[in-house]
């Protein structure tokens, strides 16, 4: 491979001062990247810590004893082969969480990920019946496909819309989603209703058509399926071109568009991977927990996890702990929320805690990475003069001025 | 069956339904049209108020609450704008002061305010939803007399006559005054609003405020007048469909009053189905809104504007 | 600008024992690794056009925004009038009567002029229509223009707009003027037009104060001339020495203190030459058509206007420039060529064979390339590390990736030899490319776009911003591309385009209106062509594929 061009050697004219490069990359010496790990370490960890604090003082407030709540928590998430549950709830959270992460790399929003769950739970466990005769293995796999076929196919007009008319998919989705839900309890309450029964709901799926548990324990294969996904996603998100794509749209969609990607195509892709696995978590939810849907069910596993989907930084497999964490919680968090006598909508106060702490934590760790002063005091600051200046993004978007 | 046929064998043009419809829509519709018209002065300014769905849900409640103490519907009003401005508050301090992520800390809100108004909501009643009266409306004499139109336009709480006037007001507002011109000015190009000397934080602040009152206020109009009773989650993606509304009205006041109207029939429309004989399952029914979004977003794709700097934290010196 | 000898000057001054207008003392400036301005000294006395000259990186943009509210000095004083004073904020700038013209615009497109005046003016609720009209009208007077108050801010001409940027810049009382870089948008014509409208201002009192890289525009207009270089003011010349001195004195004298003894001679670059010369080079039209363009049409984006009905050809061995006001269709043209953008009628043809159906990646590997002006927007992704970004524009190829997978040793090999290649500072290659300065950035593209057997290079402004040195370095890279490959070269800079190209082609609202052969007496018939003037007896536009002998 040929270069066009030699570049002419130094002549004796001194050179503009170059500047060291700011939060630089490579060549970190060991004690800057110990530095780093804790750093990293301290962001992930410290917004949920606040935020369960928080969440104990809100709980003290209403009356409830926050320690009773959280030992509670522990003991019906953890205690007594609780943990096997936790696993189970883990599965579609991983799975949706894995989708969620694909598609936010490409900065873009699906946040229609109920309708896409329901639609696939709706239509698996409506078609299960049929294929009763078929042998069990086939019948899941097929399922399964299906589930991931529907979660794709409700992202496709979302998919469209942007890609042609770059129409705001966050709108998009969740207007899908509403509809999703309908959907799925139109499909319920009609064709899909079990006609033995008096309640809206499908037939139910018999124990021995269903996923079939890890040997030695109680829990079913599904989780499998979602941890390979998540080490799938992460070697693709880290080592493929497509990966290397969905970064590049996401970090700079100009650039993508200038490089040569594809960037219409890539929308598509990148929604009906998303949707393909939301779909997947519903398979997985149904065909291993369920196995039937009742009409106006919605679990509404992906609100829930898109805090930790950015706790994770977007890599999957650090999102594997945070959905553990949250699988316990979530678990445990109902039995606490019932002998407390409260709302289990309580853990989406949690959920809500755990993501404004976390901007606020990356905030004052993107000043600290430029020098810049702590939260408190620029917020004094803020508060005397709404019009502050706030020095570290500053200086370097000084030094851009300058150059 | 053709379209005429069905139309003359239900009841559909009767004075019933469409009283029923229009009066409908109204009422429906005026939880929307404050939302979408705050949040049309977020939007001129360059901020994308995703949390707005929370924001409805805590003015639902707070001012549930307080009407239901107070026994004052006003009080409830103004509790309920109290109630919106607090979630805005979170909006402003992170992304319009610290620059954080708009949507992120959009969907927080949002999140927050559903559960924070679910677990109150249990705590203080449990399983029991208390029931206000209806709330007092006011007749303009004469032309509530008007057939169809008269009680469902003009006999109605004082609260909504205001809604309309604001609208004009904010058309005055948006076109002829120094604030409008600052809003616009800092959505479409904050630099040179910072260059005029005006402070594009301080505007921004100012808007959002403006917007968690006006959705506090469609949220209370939801709890006090619209349903007369709380419960979890009522907005049921009201608050999305304001920002929708907002998009294609393109920030105006006027098309904003208009769209409000249309999708508040179409979240009304139950009433008047039943009474026109027309038996749809009440799912298909409660989708209408979201598949008539969908409907305008395909065909009206390529109109929808957007401020060039939504979403975009501004800050002094950057590029 | 005219040459020196035809200027008229003023012989007014401003009166001798009157404070100046402004007058800065040992103001110092510094950012990580960077000190911008060293201890800097200078007078601004009113009446007077003192020009800020310096190489890009010298630190003007750094003192000028210092005076204009935008960033805090560490040391030093300021001195409005005589008394001292902090500049806190663009309103307290604005208040003290100094007012800016930047080199981007500050004026918002969709808003109408008046719109545009009355912003940030009001103290009342109410915007005041009439009053703001009527000011208008003043102002336009004394500038000696005429401006239609209800004109949208985009649909008026560069020049125009800039026009009413200095209005809004006077608006508020007026003491000090300071303009960035004002004619590298503009139209030789509107640059006379720019220099009258300067005389004007100046006779009525205000202290102005231009700001440029180009000898020979500070020698046109400057009545004082203060030399930067590396942050520190390396010398001043006076009034009295500028009046009296000749253009060729003057010239060297600058040179030294840009430069220090060291200097290089000034025929190297336009920058520092008195006088603007085309320059010939050896007729170059006889190898064969590399790059073609036939009745090429194209949509427009937002504001910018696209392309209709363009026809040209590049030869081999040639360099092709393509001037034009920036905003006049260049960047549809580069990217009708590059593939980003798709031709709506007309056919672009690639050494003979028609590529428009041809995506960007697959007329990449063929060799035809495009390095964009828009380099920190569209050129890099600053987040990803600077070996990526080398081989951005073949993502998925061999031998990088190989069924979809990446091969990060061949990435690496890669990058350490083009690093090394073409001379890109950067403490590695695994460092983020966001991290570079705007000159290694440029190498950055320029290394990308130029290896792996470049044919033909679209170059879009590919020497804006940058300091001298690297300046050079590119446009020899440029030239180099003669022996046997081809280049267009698209830019506002007309200077550049006299030295480089071997032919230009003016553009203008999407047209192409002239092609002229470069040489003495070229910069004229350019600057007629960008305004419309098509009755001189320029070369038409290439003729089309088919009419040729």
């Amino acid at each position: 491979m040929t270069d066009a061009v030699t570049v002419p050697p130094q002549t004796g004219v001194t050179a503009v001062v170059e500047p060291p490069p700011v939060g630089a990359g490579g060549g970190r010496t060991r004690s800057r990247r110990v530095a780093g790990a804790r750093d990293l370490i301290i962001r992930s960890l410290v917004p949920v810590v606040l935020a369960l604090v928080a969440g104990g003082v809100l709980l003290a407030i209403l009356g409830r004893n926050p320690f009773t709540f959280y030992s509670n928590v522990w003991q019906g998430g953890i205690q007594q082969g609780s943990w096997e549950d936790s696993a189970m709830r883990a599965a579609p959270l991983l799975l949706i969480g894995v989708g969620l992460t694909m598609i936010f790399r490409a900065n873009i929003w699906n946040l229609g990920y109920d309708g896409q769950f329901l639609v696939g739970a709706a239509l698996i466990t409506g078609l299960a019946p049929s294929l009763a005769s078929t042998p069990n293995v086939v019948s899941l796999v097929i399922l399964f496909f299906v589930a991931m076929g529907a979660g794709a196919l409700w992202t496709i007009i979302p998919a469209f819309l942007k890609a042609r008319y770059e129409t705001n998919e966050i709108i998009t989705t969740l207007m899908m989603s509403f509809i999703g839900v309908g959907v799925a309890n139109v499909l319920v309450k009609g064709p899909f209703q079990d006609p033995t029964v008096n309640i809206p709901q499908t037939r139910v799926i018999p124990l021995n058509r269903m996923l079939p548990s890890i040997p030695g324990t109680r829990i079913h294969v599904g989780v499998l399926v979602a941890l390979a996904a998540a080490l799938l996603a992460a070697y693709v998100l880290k080592r493929t071109s497509f990966g290397l794509r969905l970064h590049v749209l996401g970090a700079n969609p100009r650039a993508a568009a200038h490089v040569g990607i594809n960037v219409k195509r890539l929308i598509v892709m990148a929604f009906l991977v998303s949707g393909a696995l939301v779909g997947a978590a519903a398979a997985v939810d149904i065909l291993g927990v369920w196995g039937y849907m009742r009409a106006n069910w919605n679990p509404g596993y992906g609100d829930t996890v898109i805090p930790f989907v950015f706790l994770a930084r977007l890599n999957p497999l650090a999102l594997i702990p945070y959905i553990a964490f949250f699988a316990v919680l979530s678990n445990g968090g109902d039995l606490a929320a019932s002998n407390a006598n409260l709302s289990t909508d309580f853990l989406l106060v949690l959920v809500a805690l755990i993501l404004l702490f976390m901007t606020v934590i990356e905030y004052v760790g993107r000043r600290r990475d430029l020098g810049g002063s702590y939260l408190t005091p620029g917020l004094k600051k803020a508060l005397k003069a709404p019009l502050f200046r706030r020095r570290g993004k500053q200086q370097q978007a000084e030094h851009e001025v300058a150059s | 069956m053709n379209i005429l046929h069905f139309a003359a064998a239900s009841n559909i043009f009767s004075k019933a339904v469409l009283t029923s419809l229009i009066a409908g829509g109204v009422v429906a519709g005026v939880p929307l049209m404050f939302t979408a018209l705050g949040e049309s002065i977020s939007e001129r300014a360059g901020v994308l108020n995703l949390g707005l769905e929370g924001m409805m849900l805590l003015g639902a409640y707070i001012g549930f609450i307080a009407t239901y103490y107070v026994h004052s519907a006003t009080l409830g009003f103004v509790a309920g704008m109290a109630g919106g401005a607090i979630g805005s508050v979170v909006m402003v301090v992170l992304c319009v002061w610290l620059g954080l992520d708009q949507i992120v800390v959009g969907i927080a809100i949002t999140l927050a305010g559903e559960g924070i108004t679910s677990v109150l909501q249990g705590a203080q009643f449990g399983t029991t939803y208390p029931r206000l009266g209806a709330p007092a409306t006011a007749a303009i004499p004469g032309l509530d007399k008007i057939p169809v139109l008269g009680p469902s336009l003009f006999n109605q709480p004082i609260l909504v006559y205001i809604g309309f006037a604001f609208a004009g007001v904010l058309v005055w507002i948006y076109a002829k005054t120094n604030i409008g011109l600052n809003l616009r000015a800092a959505g479409e190009k904050p630099e040179a609003l910072d260059a005029a000397g005006v402070s594009v934080i301080a505007t921004r602040s100012w808007a959002a405020m403006a917007t968690g009152a006006l959705a506090g206020l469609g949220g209370a109009y939801l709890s006090i007048v619209g349903a007369g009773v709380f419960t979890p989650f009522m907005t049921q993606g009201q608050g999305y469909m304001a920002i929708v509304i907002t998009m294609l009205a393109r920030g105006r006041p006027m098309w904003i009053l208009f769209g409000s109207f249309l999708f508040g029939i179409s979240l009304s429309i139950a009433t008047a189905l039943q009474l026109a004989g027309i038996n749809i399952s009440i799912d298909v029914i409660n989708m209408l809104p979201f598949i008539a979004i969908i409907l305008a977003l395909l065909i009206f794709a390529r109109r929808s504007y957007l401020p060039p700097a939504l979403c975009i934290p501004y800050m002094r010196g950057a590029r | 600008m005219p040459p020196l000898a035809q200027r008229e000057r003023s012989e007014l001054g401003p009166a001798p024992d009157q404070a100046p207008a402004v007058e800065l003392l040992g103001i110092t400036k510094s950012f990580p690794g960077v000190l911008a301005n060293d201890n800097i000294s200078l007078a601004l006395p009113s009446g007077e056009v003192h020009c800020l000259l310096g190489e890009n990186g010298a630190g003007k943009s750094t003192l000028m925004a210092i005076l204009a509210g935008m960033l805090q000095p560490e040391a030093g004083r300021i001195k409005v009038a005589g008394e001292e004073t902090r500049i806190d904020s663009p309103r307290n700038a604005l208040d003290l009567g100094i007012g800016t013209v930047y080199q981007h615009s500050t004026l918002i497109g969709p808003l109408t002029v008046v719109e545009n005046l009355m912003l940030g003016e009001g103290r009342r609720l109410r915007l005041d229509f009439a009053g703001t009209r009527r000011r208008l009208k003043e102002f336009g007077a004394m500038l000696g223009v005429e401006i239609d108050p209800d004109a949208r801010a985009d649909e008026l001409a560069l020049g125009r707009q800039q026009q009413i940027e200095i209005i809004k810049a006077l608006w508020r009382g007026s003491r000090v003027l300071i303009l960035d870089e004002p004619t590298s948008m503009l139209t030789p014509q509107a640059v006379v037009e720019l220099q009258k409208v300067l005389e004007r201002l100046k006779s009525s009192g205000l202290a102005i104060v231009f700001i440029t890289h180009k000898l020979h525009e500070a020698l046109a207009v400057g009545d004082r001339i203060t030399v930067l270089r590396q942050g520190r003011v390396t010398g001043e010349i006076s009034r009295e020495r500028v009046r009296l001195s000749s253009p060729e004195e003057l010239e060297a004298e600058i040179v030294r203190l840009m430069f220090g003894e060291s200097g290089k001679p000034t025929d190297e670059l336009p920058e520092l030459s008195v006088r603007i010369e085309g320059v010939k080079h050896a007729a170059t039209t006889a190898g064969e058509v590399a790059l073609e363009l036939e009745h090429a049409t194209a949509a427009g984006e937002g504001s910018q206007p696209g392309i209709n009905d363009v026809s040209l050809a590049l030869h081999l061995g040639e360099v092709l420039g393509v001037a034009g006001v920036d905003g006049n269709g260049q960047r549809a043209l580069a990217e009708v060529v590059s593939g980003q953008r798709r031709l709506s009628h007309g056919e672009v043809r690639y050494l003979g064979a028609p590529v428009g159906k041809l995506s960007v990646a697959q007329r990449e590997k063929l060799g035809l390339r495009y390095v964009t002006d828009d380099r920190l927007g569209e050129g890099i992704v600053s987040s990803l590390p600077v070996s990526l970004n080398l081989v951005l524009k073949r993502i998925g190829s061999a031998p990088y990736w190989r069924r979809g997978r990446m091969h990060t040793e061949a990435i690496e090999q890669d990058a350490k030899r083009l690093i090394e290649r073409f001379d890109i500072r950067t403490p590695s290659a695994q460092a983020r490319a966001g991290t570079l300065s705007g000159g290694n950035i440029q190498k950055l593209l320029l290394a990308r776009e130029l290896s792996n057997e470049s044919k033909v290079v679209v170059f879009h402004k590919p020497t804006y911003g940058l300091d001298l040195k690297t300046t050079r370095i590119v446009r020899e890279m440029i030239g180099h591309l003669r022996q046997g490959r081809a280049a267009l070269l698209i830019s506002t800079d007309l200077d550049e385009l006299l030295e480089v190209a071997d032919r230009i082609a003016v553009i203008s609202g999407g047209r192409i209106v002239g092609v002229i052969d470069n040489g003495p007496g070229a910069a004229e018939q350019v600057g007629r062509l960008m305004i419309g003037d098509v009755t001189l007896g320029v070369q038409e536009a290439a003729p089309p594929v088919g009419q040729q002998a």
